[in-house]
């Protein structure tokens, strides 16, 4: 047995400049693996799939300024398909376009669910501009529903500043659903979209307001105003619909002006256009805009709806399918100069609407004109309804409680069927 | 069935090659014919006192080789045939080997000791050959010294063998007992004690228990103790070996002793023989590495009752202990700086300064400064090196608060000594402690920085004159540059040595081109330093690394035209070549790293990619390792474009992925794929089926080193990410494989930290395989394909959850992979994935992790789990 040998290291570097080379590259291609990873991961599940066009724009309560955005050139390439990165790259009316279809727009309730309490979220819905926020590579941009920006700002929210963020990569983005309130110049958030590149499209409307509840607190986004973080985001208190969720969404004092209520399926993915898992009812306590009106901001005398010009000479709703209002003939049409596709704007007429068995069967229409060429979209039926509800026999917020406390009762009734013991 | 063997075992150790060669062959015939009968003539020969001591020699060696190898799976082999011969020759085998020990001839006796303990190294762990021990103490007690040294010195072998818990503790006891008697004073006989005392050595690993025990303890320190101070230089030497393993192996056990130990190990470092000396000065290098140990671990996370506490034995001996160490810097021998294999006290003992400066920190500064100060001007060569090396020693422990004042005064000093002072090996060590101050004192996260506008010109003058200096002057002069270049942080938009960018480039290139660049590793450091210096540049000096490659190129281009190389010519070739490709690797990833230049450099790409082909077509059957990397580099550089070399450059990525026996080369071109599949993406189609047969056939070698397996499973996730569902081919072969390996490294009980972590390292290889796999299916109409997989991917993450020994990495990929599955198989593993435990409390675990890739993994998870039970 040989003494052992003990040299150590002298003068000499512990590591040598090949291990480092060595160790140097499985970091590189480490990373270059999580890249991928990371790529694979959001590129897979960001894609924001486009429905056939079906959303309708003025579905929002709020009356529509008539701000005449830019006309819109020849569509050049279809966008549906781009995910939110390279949507973001898009410029002027391409931009607008696609931004326009991201929305999960309410329907109007015509009548009140069922399971109301159990299934539903309300909130009081803020009365301002319905945008889409999205904050990547250091910069925060919101965009009104028909695609035009409303701010570029820096933000507190992921990658929304350039901030050193040593949190997750500055491609990844965010995406939320707001509402900017102008009084206090504040973005209501009332819902998420997108979180740090993770798509919640295919999310429960619980899981994403569980979601946002968490994560956007620790972001810093409610803090106030700074260099970095130009507006303040903000909560609206989600309610379970139950008795005491919509007394308190109806009468509970906000710090931002009410417009109507939001319902919520609690169980209803983040569909972008129309959707009846998303109702919105207002009456004169909670709105100031319950009836339309007109351009010039007064309530006209009639109702007014604008309605699509088909071939055959219907007019139509937005809606897929179509809902028929009426019928243009042809001679009309020859004579007025009018063709498929064009958006006109009735009044409904003394004789109003009239429905046998719960459908449309004839609506009085007196023709007014073409409508305002901003218009991408004619009414949506439940729109149509709920104006005319609005104005002969409005849903009531006593309708709303009375169903829920006849589920309740619904659920208490002991059962009727008896088993039978002989 | 022993056949006479003598004459050919003489033969084998002819002077003449015929009849040697004619003889091994001899040897290796009856091997292969009859084992049992080969092993019994040998063993016979061995026992045999009538046959010349040459043969039995060298038949005990033949039989050791044939029980053990260095290489596993050789060595399995070699067991398994040991244990199935029969068990009659196996018990006349031993009968003979043991019988040996009481031989009159001493190389007979220790070869039998030798082959006894490999054996036993078989048979104890497998509880067989049950006698052995009691028949080793019972020849103890036999009269003849010769017997007696012989059982003690096969006692130590058997110790070095066999693991502790394949022996019981009354064996243990006893081993010890005749061990530590063998050792006592009493025992007359030199040899006997000698042997005891190296057999002490190899049994501490056994006396845990008896450690433990008060009495037995101070017996045995009280034996070792006595036994340093032997008239006998090698049982004083093998006396201190033992105090040195004690130091690391019993730390705790050692407060009682430790104001004697230093007592003699300081008698031996100032008065007795080198060798000796040596020993007790590793004595307190040993202590400080087991307290610097103890005090990181304290620095991370300091419970108080978890490990082994600190007794401070360095702090307490510092007063004695640093002029101790001091006086011996003043031995040094001349020319030891050009000698590769120099060890003596000088060094050793400027190595232990060095770590009791890490150990204390700033209180070694006020001890050793008289020292370099009284020195450091004196006339004789030997004073100033002294300081000098005394002063580099301490750089790295102390606080900068504490030396960058001395720091600032002694810069000044330093640069002039290396310019001036007349002894080489002065400069030598002027111009490492100056390596030392740029490597531990300056950089961005200093508060007051050493190098400042004022002085950096000197600096780098002086430097760069000193690379002109004898070549192991110039080496440490290059290993200065290396640490100043690397002070200044990457990536920020200035750098202070951009003005001297271009000087320094023609320097380091000036240096490698010397004649005697070959001596003292010159060359090697200063293309070391070129690579620091390109990696350490900034945006500002991107034309000028540019200007770098076609000048690197031109010089690779030049060693590949050599003309019928002699064989060191050849080697001295492929050692330029792996410089110079390590080079073009650096500034490929350097100008790769950004768009702008990797747009210029791919100009380059053609040029370099031909150079790179030829300098794999130099070698026959190997790849060049360095070739390999710059080639991962290029292909992350080139993306897409890669394609093009593709097919020339395949067959040497297929020789790279065949290289077992240099498994560095292999796990390196297995990374080269992983870049590849990145950079083509689908375009790698054409060259899976070849890449993936070989990757499935080295993970089934045995061959293989298993460093290598973890990366090859990650690649199988590259290959699937990159091919998509292209990869269904391979399903039916990669899943079974990652399946069983899984099994494998899904339970660790009993694994040493070793072990854990390359489990560890298996686990995150395996995961990977199975992230890059479902995320290349996402979105296709085959991911049913691999439902039937999900169960056993599932169980596989709870099972590791519930073993609660992952670490960060492992536990980021586990929960990504959770997500991935989610993702790809959506509502199809719903129900599987709501069973599991890992996607309730090991993604909760995971949610609130502070490591926030972890976080970001499991939010992930988080999102692609609901989306997958919510559809």
């Amino acid at each position: 047995m040989a003494p052992h040998d003990l040299r150590r290291p002298f003068k000499r570097p512990a590591i040598s400049d090949q291990q480092r080379r060595r160790e140097l590259s499985l970091q590189r291609q480490a990373q270059n693996r999580l890249d991928a990873q990371h790529h694979a991961r959001r590129l897979a599940s960001t894609l924001l799939f486009l429905q056939p066009p079906q959303s309708d724009p003025e579905a929002d309560p709020e009356p529509d300024p008539e701000i005449a955005p830019e006309a819109e050139p020849e569509q050049v390439t279809s966008p549906s398909e781009l995910d939110v990165r390279e949507a973001s790259k898009l410029k002027g009316a391409q931009a607008r376009k696609w931004f326009a279809r991201q929305l999960m727009l309410p329907e109007w309730m015509i009548d009140v669910p069922d399971q109301l309490a159990q299934d539903w979220y309300v909130f009081a819905r803020p009365s301002g501009k319905r945008c889409f926020v999205v904050s990547t590579n250091g910069t925060t941009v919101s965009r009104l529903r028909n695609g035009s920006m409303l701010h570029r700002f820096p933000s507190a929210l992921p990658n929304g500043a350039r901030t050193r963020d040593a949190s997750g990569s500055a491609q990844s983005y965010t995406i939320l659903d707001c509402i900017f309130h102008e009084a206090d110049q504040t973005y209501y958030v009332i819902d998420m979209v997108c979180w740090r590149g993770y798509s919640l499209h295919d999310c429960a409307a619980e899981f994403r307001f569980f979601w946002l509840n968490s994560k956007l607190v620790e972001t810093g986004a409610f803090d106030p105003p700074s260099q970095y973080h130009r507006y303040r985001f903000s909560l609206v208190p989600v309610y379970n619909c139950d008795q005491s969720g919509l007394s308190a969404a109806y009468t509970e004092p906000v710090p931002y002006v009410k417009d109507g209520l939001l319902f919520y399926n609690k169980h209803a993915h983040y569909q972008t256009g129309n959707t009846p898992l998303a109702l919105v009812w207002k009456d004169e306590n909670c709105s100031q805009y319950v009836i339309d009106t007109d351009s010039k901001g007064q309530v006209p005398s009639q109702q007014q709806v604008v309605l699509e010009l088909q071939d055959n000479g219907n007019l139509t709703t937005s809606d897929e399918p179509h809902v028929v209002f009426g019928c243009l003939d042809g001679d009309f049409m020859q004579k007025s100069g009018l063709c498929c596709g064009n958006l006109l704007r009735f009044a409904i007429s003394n004789g109003g609407l009239s429905f046998l068995d719960g459908k449309l069967e004839k609506a009085d229409l007196h023709y007014l004109g073409k409508s305002n060429r901003a218009r991408a979209f004619a009414d949506s039926y439940s729109k149509v309804m709920f104006q005319y509800m609005a104005r002969h026999s409005p849903l009531k917020v006593d309708d709303l409680l009375a169903s829920i406390n006849s589920s309740i009762e619904q659920e208490n009734k002991p059962s009727d069927d008896q088993e039978m013991v002989g | 069935m022993a056949m006479e063997v003598t004459q050919i075992l003489l033969n084998a150790q002819s002077i003449d090659g015929t009849v040697r060669k004619h003889a091994e062959d001899s040897l290796k015939q009856f091997q292969e014919q009859n084992l049992p009968s080969f092993f019994l003539s040998l063993s016979g020969e061995l026992a045999n006192d009538d046959k010349p001591v040459e043969s039995r020699k060298l038949a005990g060696l033949i039989l050791k080789n044939a029980l053990d190898a260095k290489e596993q799976a050789r060595k399995y082999e070699l067991v398994q045939r040991w244990v199935s011969l029969d068990a009659a020759v196996k018990a006349q085998i031993k009968t003979c080997l043991l019988q040996t020990l009481s031989a009159p001839a001493p190389d007979a006796r220790s070869t039998a000791s030798q082959v006894i303990a490999k054996v036993a190294g078989i048979e104890l762990p497998q509880k067989q050959w049950p006698e052995l021990i009691g028949s080793l103490l019972s020849n103890i007690h036999q009269v003849p010294a010769n017997v007696k040294q012989a059982t003690l010195e096969t006692l130590g072998y058997l110790c070095e063998e066999v693991s502790p818990n394949c022996v019981d503790q009354d064996h243990v006891n006893k081993i010890l007992t005749a061990v530590v008697q063998g050792m006592n004073a009493s025992e007359g006989n030199s040899d006997v004690r000698l042997a005891a005392t190296r057999a002490l050595y190899n049994a501490l690993g056994f006396a845990q228990a008896n450690f433990s025990n008060d009495m037995e303890r101070d017996y045995i320190m009280r034996v070792v103790c006595e036994a340093t101070l032997s008239t006998e230089l090698k049982i004083r030497q093998a006396a201190f070996e033992c105090l040195v393993s004690i130091s690391s192996t019993y730390y705790e056990k050692l407060a009682p002793y430790i104001q004697d130990i230093f007592n003699i190990t300081a008698k031996a470092v100032k008065e007795d023989e080198e060798p000796v000396a040596l020993q007790a000065i590793e004595f307190w290098s040993s202590i400080c590495d087991e307290e610097i140990d103890i005090l990181e671990d304290y620095g991370d996370d300091f419970t108080g009752d978890s490990g082994i506490p600190c007794f401070y034995f360095i702090k307490q001996a510092l007063p004695a202990l640093v002029p101790l160490l001091l006086e011996t810097l003043l031995k040094q021998e001349e020319d030891q700086d050009q000698d590769e294999g120099a060890w003596n006290i000088a060094m050793a003992g400027g190595t232990c300064l060095g770590l009791v400066a890490r150990t204390v920190g700033d209180d070694i500064v006020p001890l050793v400064m008289p020292f370099i100060e009284e020195n450091i001007t004196k006339p004789d060569w030997r004073h100033r090196e002294a300081a000098t090396y005394a002063f580099g020693s301490i750089l790295e422990g102390p606080s900068p608060d504490k030396l960058t004042p001395i720091v600032n005064v002694a810069l000044t000093f330093m640069l002039s000594a290396l310019t001036r002072d007349p002894n080489t090996h002065v400069k030598d060590t002027t111009a490492w402690t100056l390596g030392r101050i740029f490597e531990f004192l300056h950089g961005s996260t200093t508060d007051a920085p050493i190098i400042t506008q004022a002085n950096c010109q000197q600096i780098i003058t002086v430097l760069l004159q000193s690379m002109k200096d004898v070549p192991n002057v110039a080496e440490k002069a290059c290993g200065a540059l290396y640490f100043l270049a690397q002070g200044y942080e990457e990536g920020a938009p200035s750098s202070p040595l951009t003005p001297f960018f271009q000087e320094i480039v023609q320097a380091l290139l000036t240096a490698t081109h010397r004649e005697d660049a070959g001596e003292s590793r010159l060359r090697t450091a200063a293309y070391e330093t070129l690579n620091e210096v390109v990696r350490c540049s900034t945006d500002e000096t991107a034309p000028m690394v540019l200007q770098l490659v076609p000048v690197i190129m031109m010089e690779l281009h030049q060693t590949l035209e050599g003309q019928k190389l002699s064989s060191d010519e050849r080697e001295k070739q492929s050692e330029v070549q792996g410089l110079l490709c390590g080079c073009l690797q650096v500034i490929i990833q350097k100008l790769g790293s950004s768009e702008p230049t990797k747009y210029v450099f791919m100009q380059y790409a053609d040029q370099v990619m031909g150079l790179f082909l030829r300098v794999f077509a130099c070698r026959s059957a190997t790849v060049h390792e360095e070739a390999m990397l710059a080639i991962g580099a290029l292909a992350y550089a080139a993306g897409p474009d890669f394609a093009k070399y593709m097919p020339e450059f395949y067959k040497y990525l297929e020789m790279g992925l065949q290289n077992f026996e240099e498994y560095q080369v292999c796990a390196v071109t297995v990374g080269v794929v992983g870049d590849i599949c990145r950079a083509l993406e689908d375009k790698i189609l054409p060259y899976c089926d070849g890449i993936m047969t070989q990757l499935l056939k080295n993970l089934s070698s045995n061959q293989l080193h298993r460093s290598v397996k973890p990366p090859i499973f990650s690649c199988f996730g590259d290959i699937a990410l990159a091919i998509g569902e292209n990869f269904e081919k391979y399903l039916m072969y990669a899943m079974p494989m990652l399946q069983s390996a899984a099994e494998l490294s899904a339970h660790t009980s009993g694994a040493d930290d070793d072990m854990m972590e390359y489990t560890n390292s298996l686990r995150n290889g395996i995961l990977e395989a199975y992230s890059g796999i479902f995320q290349g299916f996402k979105n296709s109409t085959k991911t049913q394909l691999l439902i039937p997989y999900a169960p056993h991917i599932l169980q596989f993450l709870d099972s590791i959850y519930m073993e609660k020994d992952m670490d960060d990495l492992v536990m980021k990929t586990a929960v990504g992979v959770l997500g991935d599955l989610a993702d790809t198989l959506g509502s199809n593993a719903g129900s599987l994935i709501q069973q599991s435990l890992s996607s309730k409390e090991f993604l909760n675990e995971c949610l609130s992790s502070d490591d926030h890739l972890i976080k970001e993994s499991a939010e992930w998870a988080k999102l692609a789990i609901s989306r997958a039970i919510s559809v």
